[in-house]
């Protein structure tokens, strides 16, 4: 078992981070450590866990804003919000279940660091939009302060975007600023049936052009078990006060009459759809599966699955209006089909969400850059963590090993 | 006044050959020298600072661009790139030593995608010119700067640039999906594209707001959004400022996001009001603007609630706009404000911070005894609804010392806004106004890292140096090894 350290507050994260850099100590950055199988394998003997940094510092309601510790579990967030009518607007992601855990089980600085956005992002924005601040340790052992608890903020560079998504290898998160938003008072979905791909993304681009503020648009070709088993179904999400959700429905059936047969659900029905969604839960078995995500130009989303289905059989389906493809590679293709997959993309990129670790270990997990960007972007993580101590490998080859 | 770096004489004395060399880039009219066309790209719109720039350039295409600053790394000149000059922080302030590099000419809107909602311009384009380009089919593009009619997508994204409708719509950092820059060394990155969230790093969040530090922005993907049914505005009028900002706490609080959600002071409403006739009401301390947008019903349903909120607080007049003009009445006094306050004031001086909104009436009284300590008029106009004031100061620059005046009240007030927990600026930039005021909100270690952020984009400190960070230290300096409890940590390993 690696070496594990769990510091109670930022000061001890800070010493952490300095012993490990006296002593050249490779860290693998974690909050629960339930989405450790997303990235590359990071080549550390020692884990520097944000778990014991769990307490709420603020949560003022009628200032939209939430300041916890890294390491608080998301599933309590959602709990501590949705007491105060509110919730996380972008929908974080629960990766567990995809990646062989349980559900429920990740952390804020997880959702942060591994940016999981769920079906509102089109419509709501990204995690990187809802983090107004960030205190982290950099791999010089410096205790940062970046951006505030405010949302208009353009002091100095935006860095709480540039560690979002980072993955663990700029910085160990101690606590996190979010923004909150009210909580939609209903919800409702539309659920059309036996549209074939790309009318199903022209139906939905049709609804996402509309004034009607959709705030899920997915799309489940036919055949995923459990999901759409006969027939495909594609789901358009309203969301908001009482009485317009039920005015923007209208409008929407009106809108997409004759389309298809179509169905209206709510309440449980509707949340677990939406959440399967979100969750990946479609492509969860057959577990020896590669899973990947593509972000595309939401127009382009059948076509590209379209040269998938060509090139490596995948099964998969469609968020974000088509912009956002998960799809299942089956064992069997070597690399998981990154090859194949990444010349069938065009624009926009491929992560590889789910691999065995000797795959990952072998791949461009994350998509490969230009030269250019790659080279800027070694550069941007030298001046966080010049010993490149932070989640060596996590992102990309060949920076496995601390620097000297 | 804040100093800028001290021109290198190296550079003034090669003048002419830089000139010639960069002619040969950008040939024809693109280059330029003489004194009385420099004239006019003396300043932005923080018009107290003014310097004639060593040379103004105008590109045309990428490669000029990159052509152009390959050659200004290769010798060491400096660049400060420009937009509209529209900027209110002196972002876009020539330095003596430096060529200007003006983007107006990349002025094309290169693509209109309604399937994707985006639309992809050159730096050049204003802001509203997008909207423009598409609202035929029912289209906008959401930030909303008062300079809007002017200011380019490009300085937008440079500074990160809000509007009246970012409380629900977000600023420009929001409404980004990708952007083309080309490096101080004349490399070309593309950041993002039509797609929801670009790969690695967010370089793309970073370079928003980064005010030209970082690299010059020749390309812009924005994503557009599809106009509501309809928008109504809600004025209502309050006998003080404690009970609007209550008022505007308690909206929030009940769940409701207006699209914009405004407030003015009395000096505020009063120059406004002679100004545009927007027909505010001249009797109250405090005018709130809540426009409230999405289909009719929602739009109705709000209103009477927003209506009984105010209520609870005193409102003491309310007036909600019945058709279109109405609605851009009651906004064009909102609107004009800067300008209204123009006409009552010799000068007057923008400020920019923002604050927790609950602190709104600590700070108004704060700024009111500062106000008199200084014995300068303020006038305020916010976005309430995310906390950042616009305190207007008024002062008369040909009185000796009033322009000192005021920038020292601004900055006590920019002070106030960091002690209660804000910042020292929503919109606006830090440029060379907010300079010297970083290190109120940012510990040595903050800047340090900031500095380094800069070094691995521009090693060399030449894209618009002498703003946003108070002292330069050198990349090298600032790339130390980590020295940790005064020993170098483990000096005998070797280093793998
Ligand atoms: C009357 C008035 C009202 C205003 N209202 C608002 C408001 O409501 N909200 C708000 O946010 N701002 C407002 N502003 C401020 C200003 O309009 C914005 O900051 C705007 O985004 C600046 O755009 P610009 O094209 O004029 O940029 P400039 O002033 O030319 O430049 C601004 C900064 O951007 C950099 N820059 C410009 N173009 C590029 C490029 N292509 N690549 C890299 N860097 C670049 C410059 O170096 C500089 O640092 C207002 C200004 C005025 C005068």
């Amino acid at each position: 078992m690696a070496d594990l350290l769990e510091p109670q507050d930022a000061a001890s994260a800070v010493e952490a981070v300095a012993d490990a850099l006296a002593s050249r100590t490779p860290l693998e950055l974690t909050g629960h450590g339930s989405k450790r199988g997303y990235g590359r394998p990071v080549a550390a003997t020692r884990q520097l866990s944000a778990r014991m940094l769990a307490a709420v510092d603020f949560y003022e309601p009628e200032e939209l804003v939430l300041k916890a510790g890294a390491g608080m579990p998301l599933a309590e967030v959602e709990a501590l919000l949705g007491k105060a009518g509110q919730h996380l607007a972008f929908e974080p992601m629960d990766l567990g279940p995809l990646l062989g855990g349980p559900a429920g089980a990740g952390t804020l600085a997880g959702v942060v660091a591994c940016s999981l956005s769920g079906p509102r992002r089109p419509f709501a924005g990204a995690a990187r939009d809802h983090v107004l601040g960030i205190e982290a340790v950099s791999g010089r052992g410096d205790l940062l302060t970046t951006g505030s608890r405010v949302v208009k903020n353009v002091t100095g560079y935006d860095l709480p975007k540039l560690l979002t998504g980072s993955f663990g290898t700029l910085a160990f998160y101690t606590s996190l600023t979010l923004k909150t938003l009210p909580a939609p008072e209903r919800a409702v979905t539309l659920v059309l049936e036996g549209l074939g791909d790309q009318t199903a993304i022209e139906i939905m681009t049709r609804a996402l052009t509309s004034a009607l503020e959709v705030s899920g648009a997915a799309h489940l070709p036919a055949g995923l078990a459990g999901y759409s088993d006969g027939a495909s179904r594609t789901l358009l999400r309203l969301e908001g006060f009482a009485v317009s959700v039920a005015d923007r429905q209208a409008a929407l059936e009106k809108l997409l009459a004759g389309v298809a047969p179509c169905r209206m659900v709510e309440g449980e029905e509707c949340k677990a759809l939406w959440q399967a969604v979100r969750d990946v839960r479609p492509l969860i078995e057959p577990a020896a599966s590669a899973v990947w995500r593509l972000s595309v130009a939401p127009s382009e989303g059948a076509k590209v699955m379209a040269r998938l289905r060509q090139a490596l059989g995948v099964s998969g389906y469609y968020d974000w209006g088509g912009g956002l493809i998960w799809v299942a590679v089956a064992p069997g293709f070597a690399d998981a089909g990154a090859g194949p997959l990444r010349a069938a993309l065009g624009e926009g990129h491929a992560t590889l969400v789910r691999a065995p670790e000797a795959v990952r270990a072998a791949v461009p997990v994350f998509h490969p850059q230009s030269p250019a960007l790659a080279a800027l972007a070694a550069r941007v993580k030298d001046s966080f963590d010049p010993e490149n101590l932070l989640g060596p490998g996590r992102m990309v080859a060949g920076s496995e090993r601390a620097r000297g | 006044m804040v100093a800028m770096p001290q021109p290198d004489a190296d550079v003034l004395r090669r003048r002419q050959e830089i000139a010639a060399a960069l002619s040969r880039i950008v040939p024809g009219e693109g280059v330029i020298t003489v004194p009385t066309a420099l004239k006019p790209y003396e300043s932005d719109a923080l018009t107290a600072y003014r310097q004639t720039p060593l040379m103004v350039v105008l590109p045309e295409t990428v490669q000029q661009v990159s052509a152009v600053l390959r050659y200004c790394h290769e010798h060491g000149v400096r660049v400060v790139p420009r937009g509209s000059g529209t900027s209110l922080s002196g972002g876009s302030l020539p330095l003596a030593d430096a060529v200007l590099l003006g983007m107006g000419k990349f002025n094309r809107v290169l693509d209109i995608d309604y399937a994707n909602r985006t639309v992809t311009a050159q730096p050049g384009v204003t802001n509203l010119a997008i909207t423009r380009a598409v609202e035929g089919r029912g289209f906008y593009y959401a930030p909303d700067p008062s300079s809007q009619i002017a200011c380019s997508i490009g300085g937008n994204v440079a500074e990160n640039s809000g509007g009246v409708h970012c409380l629900k719509y977000g600023l420009t950092t929001n409404n980004v999906l990708g952007v083309e820059i080309v490096l101080i060394t004349g490399e070309i990155l593309r950041l993002g594209g039509k797609h929801l969230d670009a790969e690695g790093y967010d370089l793309l969040g970073l370079i928003t707001g980064s005010e030209g530090l970082l690299g010059v922005v020749t390309e812009v993907t924005v994503r557009i959004l599809s106009k509501p049914t309809t928008a109504r505005a809600v004025l209502m009028g309050f006998a003080s400022s404690l009970a609007a900002g209550d008022c505007v706490a308690d909206i929030i609080a009940s769940g409701i996001i207006p699209a914009g959600l405004e407030m003015m002071d009395g000096p505020a409403i009063k120059a406004a009001e002679d100004f545009v006739h927007a027909g505010y009401p001249l009797d109250v301390e405090a005018l709130l603007i809540c426009e409230l947008d999405g289909p009719a019903v929602e739009v109705d349903y709000l209103i009477s609630r927003v209506c009984a909120i105010a209520e609870k607080h005193g409102v003491t007049t309310v007036r909600t706009s019945n058709s279109e003009e109405e609605r851009a009445l009651f906004w064009a006094g909102r609107k004009a404000a800067f300008p209204a306050v123009g006409r009552i004031s010799p000068d007057y001086y923008c400020m920019d911070g923002t604050i927790p909104r609950k602190k709104l009436p600590l700070v108004l009284e704060r700024m009111q005894e500062l106000s008199q300590k200084y014995g300068l008029r303020v006038a305020n106009v916010f976005h309430a609804g995310d906390g950042n004031l616009h305190p207007l100061i008024l002062y008369d620059a040909n009185k000796p010392g009033e322009l000192e005046a005021a920038e020292a009240l601004g900055a006590d007030i920019l002070c106030l806004c960091v002690e209660v927990g804000g910042v020292l600026t929503g919109e606006h930039g830090v440029g060379v106004e907010k300079r010297d005021l970083m290190p109120e909100q940012f510990s040595e270690t903050d800047l340090n890292q900031q500095l380094r952020v800069k070094c691995a984009f521009d090693a060399e400190h030449l894209l618009n140096p002498g703003k946003v960070f108070p002292v330069l230290h050198r990349c090298a300096e600032l790339g130390r090894m980590h020295v940790h409890h005064g020993a170098l940590p483990h000096p005998e390993l070797p280093r793998f």
